[in-house]
């Protein structure tokens, strides 16, 4: 899937850091990171709170500045256009956030909402963006009729899908999805998951996926990265790094997630992790996972480990990573099962 | 406090002695301009001592609702509870107000999903904790400090002298929800309310906070009703699982039995909604529609509009009939129906 491509996106030692709120101090939110993703994937995020995922997702789209690194888009640094050329440029950069009550203005109607970023770009005469509007409503599975309507009188699922509609109107290459179906009940994530998919597949759209719900990111992506606080620490094709993970960290997270599964299907033991991610104002030195790592070493406060490919397109940051894969292999278990027993 | 009577194991046994709380027909209504509106009609459903039911819906089913009515805490202005909630002999319903302050926290206790707005920002956590024991025993501030450490320490809080003396929002959100068990905790409640406890919480310390919560119960052998939107959470933590649907009980069973072989298409459709259980990438099934709201339920079965198997004869009233082995379902053709669970 990733072949010999150029990639759509490609983030190089990402780094985002904001002040503090105490003085001189400041938050690594994003700590180094590197990752490419190629046209038409879906390229999924996993990560808790303090990981940095929404902050890679807004740098992305170039809604926060990075302090260094390089974020090239099909091979163009946004860097380096002119103001007029990156804000023709960035229309094919999307994001979709979690709420979209937040997203939409109460006071306006659906149609207004989602005309409004063509009437900002100016595009075509108001007759044209109305159409756009209405075509880009009817193309998320929205009746013409909603358009007459305010956000209140809409579900959480239809209020989603009017936002990826707005979306649309610019035709995006790229759009990054920030925990989009987390405030939805379960029984309609499906719907809208289901219809990214189809966007996916109608429009070639590239997908960067954001969430911290596993079993989503697992059903959606081509590809997944892990990421624990600022850095990733795992990165490969979806099957491997839900079915085999390297990383302690991803083995954790898996193991963690609760299973709607009656007892006697209950495969694995839960590795339970120690304490809470600590503050990226002040992360441990070496492997920032040591804290909570049932396999730290002293080396592991000493230096960070190397971010390499293990086994091909499967990249892992961990000290043991060439032991704790072939260990898995080995046992041939699902991930978290066998984690090291001896 | 008689401890004889909540000796018997949590187990599907402990159904048949004598339920610790007992709710048979309780309806809330709400007192609205358009006039009185039905939130949850008819739920019956009774608690042994120790064991542990989640209840899970969407939102809008009256999950939470029955929740805070256990403990009266609706407004009482607006708010309607009708039905008998009996509670170790008591009626939670009509019980004067001292009588029930006197179950509140002590007999019963309830924690929520957002600890910030539960915990008060200006009184340390310390203070917080000891709080309910001063209210409820006759207890000096300084028994009442060294119990409130020790519950710190009991819900794996490290260095609980430091933590008592520190305000909200100077803890984590894993570490505040944890003080909101140690005070929910402190009168060893006999059955223990939580309403999305671990639902802005993240994975890894959810299943910190869900083990933290089976251990207690196991501990002080403490009932818990255990609402949550999450079935593997449910499935994680309890023994029985109640399916709640626009304000009514549609099925209760025991948790392995209602994941496996859900009588209810609701229920049903809930448990094939989650990604989990559907190929990588393909297209996940979802319940078309939405609940009900207020005021317009339908007649009859009220999932009828949204179920793939409505047929003539449920616009007629359901009721929550036995469905044999300890299992109950709202559902006139759940014989017919060879519904798939998570194993199908």
């Amino acid at each position: 899937m990733t072949g010999e491509r150029a990639p759509t996106l490609s983030v190089r030692d990402l780094r985002v850091e904001f002040p503090a709120a105490e003085r001189g101090a400041t938050v690594k939110a994003v700590d180094g990171v590197s990752f490419d993703i190629f046209k038409g994937e879906t390229f999924g995020l996993i990560g808790e709170s303090g990981s940095g995922k929404t902050t890679i997702g807004r740098a992305v789209v170039h809604l926060v500045e990075p302090t260094a690194g390089t974020i090239l888009h099909d091979g163009v640094d946004p860097a380096r256009l002119s103001s007029r050329e990156f804000r023709a440029a960035r229309r094919a950069w999307q994001i979709v956030f979690q709420d979209p009550n937040a997203a939409l203005n109460p006071r306006s109607t659906i149609l207004t909402s989602v005309m409004e970023p063509l009437a900002v770009s100016g595009v075509g005469s108001a007759e044209e963006r109305r159409r756009a509007a209405l075509q880009a409503l009817a193309r998320v599975g929205l009746p013409e009729e909603i358009g007459a309507r305010y956000p209140h009188q809409l579900s959480g699922g239809q209020k989603q899908r009017v936002v990826i509609a707005r979306t649309l109107t610019l035709k995006p290459e790229l759009i990054v999805c920030d925990e989009v179906v987390a405030a939805l009940d379960m029984s309609i994530r499906g719907d809208v998951l289901n219809l990214f998919a189809e966007l996916q597949r109608e429009l070639g759209l590239t997908y960067l996926f954001i969430t911290h719900d596993l079993s989503v990111v697992s059903h959606i992506s081509d590809r997944i990265a892990v990421a624990y606080l600022g850095r990733l620490v795992e990165l490969g094709p979806a099957e491997a790094v839900t079915e085999n993970a390297i990383h302690p960290y991803t083995r954790a997270l898996l193991s963690a997630e609760p299973a709607p599964l009656p007892s006697h299907m209950r495969t694995g033991k839960r590795i339970l992790l120690e304490g809470e991610i600590p503050s990226p104002i002040n992360p441990p030195s070496g492997c920032h996972f040591r804290t909570r790592c049932g396999h730290a070493v002293d080396l592991c406060a000493q230096r960070a480990p190397e971010w390499r490919e293990i086994v091909r397109g499967h990249w892992a940051a961990c000290h043991f990573a060439e032991q704790f894969c072939s260990e898995e292999n080995v046992a041939g278990e699902k991930a978290g099962a066998t984690l090291l027993g001896g | 406090m008689n401890e004889a009577a909540t000796q018997t194991a949590p187990d599907i046994r402990a159904a048949q002695s004598a339920p610790l709380l007992d709710v048979q027909g309780m309806s809330i209504s709400f007192a609205t301009a358009g006039g009185r509106l039905e939130a949850t009609r008819d739920i019956a459903f009774s608690v042994a001592p120790g064991e542990r039911i989640g209840v899970v819906g969407e939102s809008g089913c009256g999950k939470t609702i029955t929740g805070l009515s256990l403990l009266r805490l609706l407004p009482e202005d607006v708010a309607h509870i009708s039905g008998r909630l009996d509670f170790m002999g008591v009626d939670l319903a009509t019980c004067s107000e001292a009588t029930l302050r006197d179950i509140r926290g002590k007999r019963i206790g309830m924690i929520f999903q957002e600890p910030m707005s539960a915990l008060d920002p200006v009184f340390t956590v310390g203070d917080q904790i000891a709080e309910g024991l001063l209210a409820h025993g006759r207890m000096g501030r300084v028994e009442a400090r060294e119990r409130a450490l020790e519950a710190l320490r009991s819900v794996g809080i490290a260095a609980p002298e430091k933590r008592f003396h520190a305000y909200p929002h100077q803890l984590s959100g894993g570490m505040r929800q944890r003080v909101m068990i140690a005070g929910a905790m402190i009168c060893n409640p006999q059955l223990l309310i939580a309403d999305e406890p671990t639902t802005a919480l993240d994975v890894t310390v959810q299943a910190q906070i869900l083990e933290l919560l089976r251990d207690l119960s196991d501990r002080a052998h403490m009932a818990l009703l255990f609402i949550t939107h999450d079935l593997g959470v449910v499935a994680e933590t309890c023994t029985r699982m109640l399916t709640m649907y626009a304000g009514e009980i549609v099925e209760d069973a025991g948790v392995d039995a209602a994941l496996e072989h859900p009588l209810h298409p609701y229920t049903s459709g809930l448990l094939r909604a989650l990604p989990r259980l559907s190929e990588r990438r393909s297209a996940l099934p979802s319940i078309p529609g939405r609940v009900p709201v207020l005021g317009q339920m339908p007649e009859g079965c009220r999932f009828r509009q949204r179920c793939p198997f409505a047929t003539d004869g449920c616009e007629k009233p359901q009721a929550l009939q036995d469905a044999g082995a300890g299992r109950r379902v709202r559902c006139w053709r759940f014989r017919d129906l060879d519904l798939p669970g998570v194993a199908a």
